[in-house]
């Protein structure tokens, strides 16, 4: 289901800095979440996600910068004035109350009657689909059911806003797997706007309506998981969600043209660049493709299989450019195709590069994966 | 990976800028308990010890004069020897009691001995006597009238040093005992499967594993007992005849002698080394914190060389029976009419006059006041302690008056307790301190044990609250329940059985302390632990055993109290401690 149809801005965030003592955790950051908006913070630990949740939810004080909230500007409300609920890592339920008392913990705050708040309740455990549970001490509950009850206490109070703070990273796989996926139904019922912060790249692609990468303190780039996976806007973000190849390359003289070592190959060029330039090329391993299945047979180079690893539906084979040894490229090709094709180590393969899966970022890195 | 970057951010410019948050009702609130708690130990710790230090450095009329009162103390021969003599004593059973400490807690979690509960427990037993009440069962033993001396016509002249290193070792042996055990237990099981698989020796083992992991253990357990051994009034006052050492040169200026100018100046000698030791400890314990790994396998006792293992077994078995046999010597002592001379039972022991005291109640009628008192310093120090270490830790923000509360905290560890009671002399006995009415009260005497025995249960209750997810106090900041109710209401039934650890650690100290209220008597509220003193001064040594008695019996039933009071709790709180 796509984003609710309401463009308007209900979460505003305006050029956020935030160092702790030498070290600049976000670096004027903005961003700006619809209403009912999906949003996912991506990125590697240390990248500044969950400082920047933290600092939405008014729990660390930003140096220099605005949060606005449903028009208002909240920068220095305390969080106890903000209107959001949020889930940790660790679900900090609390252990002395049964599930029932932590959700009705922040309706009593809010002199909501009692009956009111055991309504609320079992609402709530339905919603969640753990009617049953009410009675039972966290310490009794399994860890989905611990994330699922540290949820529900977040929602009690009908929050605008609602925070996940790497709410699965604690979970089993397979519990992860179906959590992720409920908790993407319930927000799309509930119509709640959602920052979402992860380090978990399938976790961003699977439940967010926009995903935000972050790096080093900085938004490296905004958009949705087809653009972010198809159009990854820098080689940080190419690496960083899904598998990628890096190849250093340089422009070559005649327009379209990329030379790798004495390979030429033709590519969409970025403006901007002169022959003799170096780039690096981004190439998904899957999208590489094995010639003799397209009609035509330019962009080929001849490679030679090092090691093959059996993944199950495909193999991820290793590669070296028979013109050029030292480029190792990773290729993933279909399990049924590589029994057909008898493809083992040692094998010989010719590899086509349409045009458009070749992604070229100036520059050279300093290190190759 | 190195990615072509974005131009560095001008730190400068925005690192001393924050957006400030508004403060609420509860920020106020905080900071406002914050004031009290600095209040509290400025003016009952920090400000008495300032005051003490200016009095070593004036004369009798309130003249400053410089270190006039130092250059006396180190050129009268009458003084001067307190501090060697100090130090000897205090490195003498430092060496001893870590040495005799580390092979019993080495036998206890290393070697497959049999009795091993009841071996523990006893290795903690001298925690319920105060320190005074070892040294009279020494005399009793090896006095020139003791049971060892009369049978084997040996005399190991108990009164003077040896008495004094034997007292403190015995007084000391169950601190340094914890400490060791609890640095023993960290060790990593899996160190001594790699090790074995290189074929590594025994004694190799030993060395580059078991002491090299405990390093900081036996360190931080010489610290403490350096400090006890420095810090120990009763032992030296009892046992120590002539020798004397700086707590009772304090003591003998100060009573005996009426001169406060001196008495002060040696407690501030006294304060350096235990400063120093204070300082020392917390660098080493720092150290250990960063050496715990998450996730060790738990070491396994296992069988030694025989020699080894049924050596230290006897060892084992000749400590614990000496730790028994003062207690042994207690009882009797209590129940006897005149040791060693007529050995006929009596209860007679029980009901005296306390020295200086009008009527005549007997040991009981001090004994309540010591309970009251003990009562008293657990109630409202656990609640003081407990809460103020909740504020310090779980507040967000204001990391600077945090962590100087925390200091502020810790501090009263590294003062020696005569060295704050005599504090206490100078400024509350001024008519000029608004606080003065306190004096010659019950509730001083409350005041001061409670600021003596701060730094333990405060940490305890920082260890305790540190293992409370953080997230907590976010958690209902979001959804808006005041900070008191999450106190109330969660952090405080999870806290339970720390909270009554800290309750059962401030009663037991209550009830054997004797240097912090040595000099804060009050007539009419005479403690048991000080008429023990008073009684065997007065020469009336069973008299002094049957109060002793008292006291141990006291302590021992409020543990078995405490015990029972966890147990019930651990029992309702099962349902959600364990699944």
């Amino acid at each position: 289901m796509p984003p609710s149809n309401n463009t308007h801005p209900y979460l505003v965030i305006e050029n956020i800095t935030k160092t702790f003592g030498e070290l600049v955790a976000l670096n004027d950051i903005s961003l700006s979440v619809k209403e009912g908006e999906f949003v996912c913070l991506l990125g590697p630990s240390g990248c500044g996600k969950t400082t920047l949740l933290r600092i939405i939810a008014g729990l660390e004080q930003q140096n220099v910068g605005k949060v606005f909230q449903a028009g208002e500007d909240i920068s220095r409300k305390p969080p106890r004035e903000r209107d959001f609920g949020i889930v940790f890592q660790s679900y900090a339920l609390f252990p002395n109350l049964s599930a029932e008392e932590n959700i009705a913990y922040g309706l009593e705050n809010r002199k909501v009657p009692k009956d009111e708040i055991r309504t609320r309740v079992a609402e709530l455990l339905e919603l969640i689909g753990l009617p049953d549970v009410g009675k039972k001490y966290p310490a009794q509950l399994s860890g989905g059911q611990q994330q699922r009850v540290a949820l529900a206490r977040a929602l009690a109070p009908s929050p605008g806003l609602l925070l996940l703070d790497e709410p699965l990273s604690a979970l089993d796989a397979r519990v992860r797997i179906s959590l992720r996926i409920e908790i993407k139904h319930l927000q799309n019922r509930l119509g709640i706007t959602t920052v979402f912060v992860t380090h978990d790249q399938e976790e961003a692609l699977v439940m967010a309506d926009r995903i935000v990468v972050m790096d080093q303190g900085t938004i490296e780039q905004v958009g949705n998981a087809e653009q972010i996976y198809r159009a990854p806007a820098s080689p940080f973000v190419a690496n960083f969600v899904g598998m990628m190849n890096f190849v250093p390359a340089e422009i070559g003289q005649e327009p379209g043209q990329i030379n790798i070592g004495s390979i030429t190959l033709e590519g969409d060029l970025p403006e901007g660049l002169n022959p003799g330039d170096p780039v690096t090329l981004a190439i998904r391993p899957e999208e590489i493709q094995l010639t003799g299945l397209l009609a035509d047979a330019s962009n080929t180079c001849q490679a030679t299989v090092i090691e093959s690893e059996f993944l199950g539906s495909v193999n991820r084979l290793t590669c070296s450019l028979d013109e050029d040894q030292q480029t190792r490229l990773l290729v993933e090709v279909s399990s049924n195709l590589m029994k057909e094709m008898e493809i083992g180590p040692d094998s010989k393969l010719s590899l086509q590069f349409p045009p458009e899966i070749i992604r070229v970022y100036p520059g050279q890195l300093a290190n190759q994966t | 990976m190195e990615y072509p970057g974005d131009p560095p951010l001008d730190i400068k410019s925005v690192q001393n800028k924050s957006v400030r948050q508004r403060l609420g009702y509860e920020d106020y609130l905080r900071r406002f308990f914050f004031v009290l708690i600095a209040l509290g130990l400025l003016t009952f710790l920090i400000y008495p010890i300032f005051i003490s230090l200016q009095r070593s450095f004036e004369n009798e009329i309130g003249e400053f004069v410089g270190l006039e009162n130092y250059i006396d103390y180190f050129t009268s021969s009458t003084t001067s020897a307190s501090l060697t003599h100090s130090l000897y004593i205090s490195a003498m059973s430092m060496i001893i009691t870590v040495v005799l400490a580390f092979i019993y807690a080495y036998g206890l979690s290393r070697i497959t001995i049999p009795g091993k509960v009841v071996l523990r427990a006893i290795a903690l037993m001298p925690i319920f006597m105060p320190s005074l009440v070892q040294a009279l069962g020494l005399i009793y033993f090896f006095g020139n009238n003791g049971v060892f001396t009369r049978l084997t016509g040996i005399n190991i002249h108990i009164y003077g040093p040896t008495g004094i290193i034997l007292s403190e070792v015995y007084y000391a042996f169950p601190h340094a005992f914890i400490i060791i055990a609890a640095a023993l237990a960290l060790a990593d099981a899996r160190l001594y499967e790699a090790a074995e698989s290189l074929r590594t020796r025994g004694s190799r083992m030993f060395t580059t594993i078991t002491l090299s992991g405990a390093r900081y253990g036996l360190l931080s357990a010489s610290f403490v007992v350096f400090t006890l051994a420095i810090t120990d009034f009763g032992a030296p006052k009892v046992i120590g005849g002539n020798y004397d050492v700086l707590a009772t040169d304090i003591y003998n200026q100060v009573i005996g002698q009426q001169n406060f100018e001196m008495g002060a100046t040696i407690s501030t000698l006294l304060l350096i080394p235990a400063l120093i030791a204070f300082v020392l400890d917390r660098i080493v314990q720092r150290r250990q914190v960063a050496m715990v790994s998450s996730g060790i396998t738990p070491m396994e006792p296992k069988p030694h060389q025989p020699l080894v293992q049924w050596g230290i077994f006897a060892f084992m078995i000749l400590m614990a029976a000496f730790i028994i046999s003062i207690y042994a010597i207690v009882v009797v002592g209590a129940f006897t009419q005149y040791w060693p001379y007529d050995l006929s039972l009596t209860l007679r022991n029980f009901t005296f006059y306390v020295a200086g005291t009008q009527h005549r109640g007997g040991a009981f009628v001090v004994l309540w006041n010591s309970i009251q008192m003990a009562f008293w310093t657990a109630l409202l120090g656990t609640i003081l302690i407990f809460f103020s270490a909740y504020l310090i830790d779980k507040t967000r923000g204001l990391t600077t008056s945090r962590s100087a509360l925390y200091l502020l905290s810790i501090t009263s560890l590294a003062i020696p307790g005569m060295v704050l009671g005599l504090a206490y002399i100078f400024t509350f006995n001024n008519p000029n301190n608004p606080l003065n009415f306190l004096y010659g009260t019950m509730a001083i005497l409350v005041i001061s044990t409670i600021v003596h025995y701060y730094t333990v249960p405060f940490l305890t209750a920082t260890t305790a609250l540190k293992q409370i997810d953080p997230e907590f106090e976010s958690i209902s900041e979001s959804l808006n329940a005041p900070f008191y109710k999450t106190f109330l209401r969660v952090i405080v039934p999870v806290s339970l059985p720390a909270i009554i650890s800290i309750a059962s650690y401030l009663f037991l100290n209550a009830m054997v302390t004797l240097s912090v209220v040595v000099f804060l008597f009050v007539p009419g509220k005479e403690l048991a632990s000080l008429s023990v003193m008073l009684l065997d001064d007065a020469g009336e040594t069973a008299q002094a055993m049957a109060m002793s008695l008292l006291i141990i019996v006291v302590g021992l039933l409020a543990r078995g109290l405490f015990y029972l009071l966890t147990r019930g709790i651990e029992r309702r709180s099962q349902a959600w401690t364990k699944r």
